[in-house]
């Protein structure tokens, strides 16, 4: 074992005390604690310590590329437990901190029941003891990881993350089996807020004995699907597109009331995210302001539908109320538009954060309150469809407009319009000089994107009834920003599975609700310095993003003669 | 294409009219108001005071903005936090000397500590946020370091909420530093003067740490051209650590100053002084340096009095709800008119 193999152990455990550490002291374990993953056997508190160490024990056990070191399979064991340790032995520093000193002042979550947690209620010395040995043993099964057939690896990782997964979503999953009368199911799966252990081991085993079937069958049935003559696959394909269509129509009856809510909201998230899509993902603009087009959008059709309006309420109807709304669209995008044409990137995010505060405290204030209800904000905006406004019913007018919005920013993102905002995004200067107007196509870039974001908050304003000010704050555009960042910038799928996973998930997963924005913030980040182009990455964007790595390879090739493999671009 | 001309001119013309029209109604607004002599002389003379006051906190934070802008041209988005972060650390530093009694005894040594506790913390914020979040990002595409930026300022704006708590906590005060002083014909209070003088301070410390310093010559030479500059043997990466490491400090002792006008902290205060040192560097010229202090006092001043003066003319209500709306909207009247700032050089933004 060479000293750069140790050191780098150690130094993946410390990074890993640290982030143990700090979800700590964040409060997540604690939080956490009152959550079971396997019913009365262990909480997703305690859990994540464990998660620490076996990443850790991972990374130490994986051969070093950069000096072309390959730990043997003792060392990778050895140098995993000793990374997991580290972990354990920080943890115990701070359990043991907590313990002796009152830091409770200070720190809001150093409490006492915190370092009860982390010495698994055993008492300092023995819960020390338990947590660096345990932590130790975790991180040397991170780094069997190594050690087994790559196939099996994976399988065992997909299927345990899908596991914890389907665990932490058993107030999502559980009220919907309840919903379409599956109860038997759930009662089998799931018991006092997790997974029963039965159930546990099932999932877990379907998942990873699902990975690694497909990992050696897969080729073949792939194989097979592609043989097929192409009507054959047209129809397969057909019949995939009505499943879907079904699937989304029938939505709200099988997810029942309390979650179509949510629905409704991701909804709206996948409408401000294909709008936002448009001016970042597609033109390149970097719009933090892009609230203020949703506030637009919401106080237009609050002033013109509902009866409670201060100054004005012509009370006409939702789709009465909409050519407004776009003529309202027209004019901010171009109010917005036009100051920031020849800002470059960051100074018109920042232009357009301006924008954003001003539309908000501008709604807010004294002076326009005989127009927006100032801070008592406007009540009883009516439903856009005549019947009663029930979260199953409102699902169908924002599901019409998502698939406007989708295939409208399908065929623009394809067509001489995407193209030219393409050319425009890489290289201003270079795409000007090619003939293309670039003011033109940033305004219609910001003009497209503030009709979505005010259609979006037309619906917002009648799904809710009720507006106020402060819901237009910074949030909205930052929670806009991150789920298309997170899906894979310039994709509407992954608009759709980046609404999901930010905007769904911590909606029913309400332990997670507090630490929502820490987590976003950590997922920017992580997403830019590990894979810019998201987790559903347009192949073009992926291309460009990995030009570098590309030509890396190039040379590596080169200069080693390795085998040589093709450069996909 | 001969319909294009004429295209761009409706947009500039546009923009003309949006910017004179803003321009006129400040004008109009301040001319009702002075000749309604709503606000006595000596309410001016407040607001200026307090401007001043507060344009100075401004425009520490922006030198933070200007320097990393100077040498690496991108916008650190998080820096509100970074001044967040010391402000709200050093809180219980105050209080911990307060218990003591240690504010009451002897405040100005009370004020050093907590002074030196917040700059060094958040130095400490400064330089793990370029180690972590921006040095692996260097050379990617612009939007690429901006979107983290965001991403950390979430995230260390929220770990502060987490680690100490989301409520708003009250800064003990200084025994010395209440009251009010009357130099020739301006009143002000003590907290304004200890500001203002600290601010001074700082940014003569930093002129001299500038022009004079071995390290402030490289850190001019890397602003002007890296690849020359580490041809000439200095380590570029350690200067921008360097910078970063600065503008942390600056910004740390703004967030105690901050903390003496408003006498709180919370987890959230970072983000609005953020955006207005942001505002009040691109006024002066980012990369400037005089540019971000002139452009700081500038627009502490503009908050302070720009509402009263160019609104309550109009008998618009509570205008001061309105100030940060008149602070944004000189940051888009400066990008319309000059996108390069009061003193920026001219190569347009």
């Amino acid at each position: 074992m060479t000293d750069m193999l140790l050191r780098r152990a150690l130094f993946s455990g410390l990074i890993g005390g640290m982030a143990g550490l700090h979800v700590s002291l964040v409060g997540m374990v604690g939080t956490f604690q009152s959550r079971d993953l396997i019913a009365d056997v262990v909480t997703v508190g305690t859990i994540m310590p464990m998660l620490i160490a076996i990443l850790v024990g991972w990374q130490a056990g994986g051969p070093l590329r950069s000096a072309g070191l390959v730990p043997g399979p003792r060392d990778a064991l050895a140098l995993g437990a000793i990374a997991g340790a580290a972990v354990g032995l920080i943890l115990a520093a701070l359990a043991f901190l907590i313990v002796t000193f009152d830091i409770n002042g200070i720190l809001a979550n150093a409490r006492p029941a915190l370092a009860e947690i982390l010495q698994f209620g055993q008492g300092p010395l023995v819960g020390s003891v338990i947590l660096i040995l345990g932590l130790g043993l975790f991180g040397a099964l991170g780094a069997t990881l190594h050690l087994v057939p790559a196939a099996l690896a994976r399988a065992v990782t997909i299927g345990g993350v899908v596991t914890i997964i389907v665990a932490l979503m058993e107030p999502f999953l559980g009220a919907v089996l309840r919903n379409v009368n599956l109860d038997l199911i759930e009662e089998f799966l799931y018991a006092s807020g997790g997974l029963t252990p039965v159930g546990f081991v099932l999932v877990f085993a379907l998942t990873a004995g699902g990975v690694y079937a497909w990992a050696r069958r897969g080729g073949e049935v792939r194989e097979r699907v592609a043989a097929l003559p192409p009507e054959r696959r047209r129809i397969g394909k057909l019949i995939w597109f009505a499943a879907l269509g079904a699937l989304l129509l029938l939505l709200p009856q099988i997810v029942g009331q309390r979650l179509s809510e949510v629905l409704g909201t991701v909804g709206l998230y996948v409408l401000l995210g294909l709008g936002l899509n448009i001016v970042v993902g597609f033109a390149g603009l970097l719009d933090l302001g892009y609230v203020a087009f949703y506030a637009v959008g919401a106080y237009t059709t609050a002033v013109l539908t509902s009866p409670a309006s201060p100054a004005f309420s012509p009370e006409l109807p939702f789709w009465g109320a909409l050519p407004f709304v776009i003529v309202a669209a027209a004019f901010i995008g171009l109010l917005v538009g036009a100051p920031v044409l020849r800002l470059r990137g960051d100074y018109l995010a920042i232009v357009t954060l301006g924008f954003g505060e001003i539309a908000r405290e501008i709604f807010k204030s004294a002076w326009a309150q005989p127009v927006t209800g100032g801070a008592q904000g406007i009540l009883s905006i009516p439903a856009p469809l005549p019947f009663e406004n029930d979260p199953q019913s409102i699902y169908y007018p924002i599901l019409f407009f998502c698939i406007l919005a989708a295939v409208a920013a399908t065929s623009l993102a394809s067509s001489r319009v995407g193209r030219a905002w393409n050319a425009m995004r890489e290289d201003e200067s270079v795409a000007e000089a090619t003939g293309v107007n670039t003011t033109n196509y940033k305004l219609l870039a910001f003009g497209l994107g503030a009709a979505f974001g005010c259609v979006s908050g037309a619906l917002f304003a009648s799904k809710i009834g009720v507006i106020f000010a402060d819901s237009f704050n910074i949030l909205v555009s930052i929670n806009a920003l991150a789920l298309i960042i997170l899906g894979g910038m310039g994709n509407i799928a992954g608009v759709v599975v980046g609404a999901l996973v930010l905007v769904g998930l911590p909606e029913f997963l309400r332990e997670f609700a507090e630490y929502r924005l820490l987590i976003y913030g950590a997922v920017l980040v992580a997403m830019m310095l590990l894979r810019p182009e998201g987790l559903l990455p347009n192949r073009t964007r992926r291309a460009e993003l990995h030009e570098q790595d590309d030509i890396d390879d190039q040379y590596e090739e080169e200069a080693g003669g390795g085998t040589a493999r093709p450069v996909v671009t | 294409m001969p319909g294009r001309r004429f295209r761009l001119d409706l947009v500039t013309i546009f923009l003309w009219l949006l910017g004179g029209g803003l321009v006129l109604l400040a004008v109009v607004g301040s001319f009702l108001t002075l000749t309604q002599g709503r606000i006595s002389p000596a309410s001016w003379q407040n607001l200026i005071i307090a401007g001043v006051a507060l344009g100075s906190v401004y425009a520490l934070i922006a030198l933070g903005y200007t320097l990393v802008y100077g040498i690496l041209f991108m916008i650190n988005f998080a820096h509100g936090e970074v001044f967040m972060w010391g402000a709200f650390t050093a809180f219980f530093a105050a209080t911990a000397l307060d218990d003591a009694g240690v504010m009451d005894s002897s405040p100005l040594v009370a004020f050093a500590l907590v002074l030196a506790t917040a700059m060094l913390v958040s130095m400490l914020v400064a330089i793990l946020l370029e180690r972590i979040a921006y040095r692996p990002l260097r050379g990617a595409p612009r939007l690429v370091p901006l979107i983290t930026a965001i991403g950390a300022s979430l995230f260390l704006q929220y770990t502060a909420r987490g680690f100490y708590g989301s409520g708003v906590r009250a800064y003990p005060s200084y025994g010395l530093f209440d009251g009010n002083l009357q130099i020739g014909p301006i009143r002000m209070s003590v907290e304004e003067l200890v500001v203002i003088g600290s601010a001074v301070g700082l940014m003569i410390a930093l002129y001299f740490f500038i022009n004079r310093t071995r390290t402030g010559r490289a850190m001019r030479a890397v602003s002007e051209d890296k690849d020359v500059a580490a041809m000439m043997g200095i380590n570029v990466d350690r200067i921008i650590v360097t910078t970063f490491a600065i503008g942390g400090l600056l910004a740390g002792a703004a967030g105690i100053l901050y903390t003496l006008l408003f006498n709180q902290v919370n987890f959230f205060m970072g983000f609005l002084p953020g955006i207005k040192a942001f505002t009040a560097a691109v006024l002066g010229g980012i990369g400037n340096i005089v540019g971000a202090v002139l452009g700081g006092l500038l627009l502490g001043v503009l908050e302070q009095v720009g509402p009263n003066l160019f609104l309550s003319g109009y008998g618009i209500p509570s205008p001061n709800q309105l100030q940060d709306v008149i602070a944004f909207s000189v940051l888009v009247l400066v990008l319309i008119f000059r996108p390069s700032g009061f003193l920026g050089r001219k190569e347009g933004v």
